[in-house]
């Protein structure tokens, strides 16, 4: 699952296209131009390294947030084979989550500071997860649409300049394509059932379509770090682009569940071989951002609650494990 | 490092018999049994290895990454080091 957070303009943090350039970070971008990797103890540009802690972190953020809409599910699952695939894509999320705040621990931030910035409301995660999950049909929506938007965005994201980012990816895009499918596989038993079902599944897609799409972050010509996120090679294709490519492989997928994508503008281009869709509503998007969607604030508490109801188990854990430590010095000495 | 942080370990995976323990990420735990049993859930949940080691990143030593030239530059220039330094005729066969 993924983020499109990365795209937001934090007030005051816009990376301008560095123009006059050092000595080393004409090496650096030499080296990145080159498809070299950069690794964690390599020289880095400070806005390189900022915007990878910001970029990593709200994609492990996502990764953890995601954990709730579908967590939500499990213990209703309709049958014990989809409860088994549900409770492993929602610890797959986990896994992905820690694998990335690995990823940006190596730049140096700390993995309390990342939480922190979670709870406190500092850190940004996909605005996706703010939408809640009505019905069942609804966990086949996110696998089809959400997981198949993350994908679309992660896969280039496995050829990153940054090392560490670029091996969680790849990782994380290995085990993603059975969350898409699982999804696609639970609408397509909807579509295929009842009226009813049909119903539910027709819902759900209608009321994940547009979030989907938003997953992709601003239009090209509001996407505040674009340009040089480009030339750092942390960002490879716009995001417009990879939207795009989104809509063209999804709307077959949909019209073979015999469902209708809710935008009365879709038509398929014969010319351009794409299809063109409607303007999407970024007030909507704006709203969900700053907090006020639908689930902001019970998803966060959810977060806390979890960290504050944790904090003994993780002061116990250290606690034995310095007493059997002093324990062990004090045999051998 | 916060003062509660459980401590950063590293943890290398062997994919399969015959072949190395690599590194793959890392993790906190708060001693080397807990980091052992959450490398398993975190990096073997599709069967990816058969043997985990896990290090305290402290323990680490690692080379500089200025220090790169020094380092390993030495062993440029010593192309004597490698078979197709020496001159052997074609007719020589085996060799």
């Amino acid at each position: 699952m993924y983020t499109q957070g990365l795209d937001q303009k934090p007030e005051g943090d816009v990376i301008p296209l560095a123009q006059d350039k050092g000595e080393q970070e004409r090496r650096f971008q030499e080296r990145v131009d080159a498809e070299e990797k950069i690794e964690p103890r390599d020289w880095m540009p400070e806005g390189y390294r900022r915007t990878l802690v910001r970029q990593i972190s709200q994609h492990a953020h996502s990764e953890i947030v995601g954990m709730l809409p579908e967590g939500n599910w499990i213990t209703r699952a309709p049958s014990l084979r989809r409860k088994v695939a549900l409770l492993a894509k929602v610890q797959d999320e986990g896994g992905h989550g820690l694998y990335l705040y690995s990823a940006a621990e190596t730049l140096g931030v700390s993995r309390d500071e990342l939480v922190r910035q979670l709870l406190t409301g500092k850190a940004k995660y996909s605005s996706i997860f703010n939408y809640p999950t009505l019905t069942w049909a609804d966990i086949g929506a996110i696998g089809w649409l959400v997981d198949g938007a993350a994908i679309m965005n992660q896969v280039p994201l496995c050829r990153c300049s940054y090392g560490p980012y670029a091996r969680a990816m790849v990782r994380i895009c290995r085990e993603e394509s059975f969350h898409q499918r699982q999804g696609y596989e639970i609408m397509l038993t909807l579509a295929k059932g009842t009226a009813e079902q049909k119903r539910m599944a027709q819902d759900a897609l209608n009321r994940w379509w547009w979030p989907s799409l938003m997953m992709f972050g601003p239009n090209d010509e509001h996407s505040a770090h674009s340009a040089q996120n480009m030339a750092w090679k942390i960002k490879r294709f716009s995001n417009d682009e990879l939207r795009q490519r989104f809509v063209d492989a999804t709307v077959p997928q949909a019209d073979y569940l015999g469902l209708t994508v809710p935008d009365p503008e879709l038509r398929f281009n014969a010319e351009t071989g794409h299809y063109e869709f409607g303007a999407i509503d970024w007030s909507e998007f704006e709203q969900v951002l700053k907090g006020n969607g639908p689930c902001n604030r019970e998803r966060l508490e959810a977060r806390r609650e979890a960290w504050d109801e944790g904090a003994w188990v993780r002061e116990a854990a250290l606690a034995h494990a310095k007493k059997r430590e002093a324990r062990a010095m004090k045999k051998a000495g | 490092m916060a003062r509660n942080e459980w401590p950063l370990f590293e943890v290398f995976i062997r994919p399969k018999n015959g072949l190395s323990h690599k590194h793959v990420g890392s993790l906190h735990a708060a001693d080397p049994r807990m980091a052992l049993e959450n490398a398993r859930d975190v990096y073997t949940r599709r069967g990816e290895g058969v043997s985990i080691w896990v290090v305290p990143a402290a323990a680490i030593s690692a080379s500089e990454p200025g220090d790169k030239e020094s380092f390993f530059e030495p062993a440029d220039d010593k192309v004597y080091r490698h078979p197709t330094f020496y001159d052997i005729p074609d007719d020589v066969k085996n060799i």
